[in-house]
């Protein structure tokens, strides 16, 4: 079984007779209500999916992974993952005290042990973690609503984040490593994904799949962008694209509960980690993997893991060029196996394929499987309605 | 101000804590002092802060996720 980055899976969950002293005596903490993306965080965290964080970094974490993608510990690290002082909150945070954290119901989910308090540049945090500080990027956006006032330190949580959905599909790492060595699966490669899947894209984790045991799909569902297609539809539509479509007892559906950054290459860097501490040993990054709008080249997502030794990162990328059906080949391919020209690719625009399904039009069976396309018929009419 | 500060242990304790950390996931034996610490620090304070090491499930653990796995359909 692969090793969690950092070499131990962390555990921040608080358990027994401990839990409920703690929990008693949170209720007379200073509080902080967590935005949806800190909650994921704590989540993750929490349940050692982000190990080796065991809470939200520091100063010296922070801004080595601004600097050098690299924690003050050593393991590469490529997104900054903080908590920060509410807007209003007058409080004067310090080093030393404990603060509860609320979820968005104000119920008490963590405590963090407050190691430090520290001041950021937001425009620094911005172009280094997300390589722009144009106020139309989500994350920069999601900056400029936030203090620049951060608390760090170790976080303990008192019960798992409560979810409304797909808690069928909710498992943390130590229980993904359960499941895969229960399958007898040594090799597994994740697809990370904030869209229904169509056939590109099922190319790719079919390419993947011939030379792994196993195919984790891991759908990511904390907070998207808005227009992002919600999560009930997507996982309707992975469901209905592993029940017809893919060899039984060689692929596993979970949920990814963080939250989308949309950082491309460093968010890749991010999901391969993340994904290694769930115990898979590879992972597909294709073509402008966690990219958003016009903001990233490419092939960046993929160039970037050039810049670590590949034992530093140990879970192996699989790269793709962008995969298309070839009318002439008369199969998928990609520009590194199909000799023909464009004209002979079924290839449609995110755009011309919504106006297609809100006309209750079927793409082409090249371009996406009909028990997909009926998914996501039904509810882009919905919206129109 | 300086959010770290030097401690001074014995040279053949910092010895013995390097050959214990090596191969065991902490990268340093400062990350190993630091985690006992907490450990420690947390309990003194009336509750255990840092949760236990997870790298090994003992079997009771592994049979609950097994059974939670098998009802939901993943085994």
């Amino acid at each position: 079984m692969i090793r969690p980055h950092g070499g131990r899976l962390i555990d921040r969950m608080a358990k027994g007779e401990m839990r409920e002293a703690m929990l008693a005596k949170a209720a007379e903490l200073p509080k902080i209500q967590l935005n949806e993306r800190e909650l994921a965080d704590v989540e993750m965290i929490g349940c050692g999916a982000m190990s080796p964080l065991e809470g939200f970094m520091g100063r010296d974490d922070f801004q080595g992974v601004l600097d050098n993608m690299h924690l003050a510990s050593g393991p590469v690290w490529s997104l900054p993952i903080t908590l920060a002082v509410k807007p209003g909150d007058t409080r004067k945070h310090k080093a030393g005290e404990q603060v509860a954290l609320l979820d968005d119901l104000g119920r008490i989910v963590a405590v963090i042990e407050v190691e430090e308090v520290y001041r950021v540049d937001h425009g620094e945090e911005a172009k280094k973690s997300y390589l722009t500080d144009d106020p139309a990027h989500p994350s920069v956006q999601y900056l400029k609503s936030i203090t620049n006032t951060y608390l760090g330190g170790p976080i303990t949580l008192f019960n798992k984040i409560a979810h409304d959905d797909f808690n069928e599909f909710r498992l943390e790492p130590k229980e993904t490593r359960v499941l895969f060595k229960t399958k007898g699966w040594k090799s597994i490669v994740a697809f990370q994904t904030r869209n229904p899947i169509h056939r590109a894209h099922e190319y790719l984790q079919k390419c993947a799949l011939e030379q792994v045991d196993a195919l984790l799909i891991h759908p990511l569902m904390g907070a998207t962008k808005k227009g992002d297609i919600p999560g009930d539809v997507r996982m309707a539509c992975y469901k209905a694209l592993i029940d017809n479509y893919y060899a039984k007892g060689r692929v596993a559906i979970s949920i990814f509960p963080a939250a989308m950054r949309y950082g491309g290459p460093r968010e890749a860097i991010f999901h391969a980690l993340v994904r290694k501490n769930y115990g898979c040993t590879h992972i597909i990054i294709g073509r402008d993997h966690a990219g958003v709008g016009s903001y990233y080249g490419s092939f960046d997502a993929q160039n970037i893991f050039q810049q670590f030794r590949p034992e530093e990162i140990d879970i192996t990328p699989m790269m793709f060029d962008n995969s298309f059906y070839c009318k002439a080949c008369g199969n998928m391919g990609t520009a590194k196996t199909c000799p023909h020209g464009k004209e002979h690719q079924v290839f449609l625009s995110g755009t011309k394929v919504r106006e297609m399904l809100v006309k209750g039009e079927r793409p082409p069976v090249e371009f996406s499987r009909p028990e997909v396309a009926d998914i996501l018929m039904k509810y882009y009419q919905s919206q129109t309605e | 101000m300086e959010n770290k500060v030097t401690i001074k242990i014995p040279r053949p304790l910092y010895e013995k804590i390097q050959v214990l950390v090596a191969d065991s996931g902490f990268s340093s034996p400062t990350e190993f002092i630091v985690y006992i610490l907490r450990d420690l620090v947390g309990e003194q304070m009336g509750g255990k802060t840092t949760a236990k090491e997870a790298g090994e499930l003992t079997g009771d653990e592994i049979a609950a996720i097994k059974q939670r796995l098998r009802n939901l359909g993943y085994l």
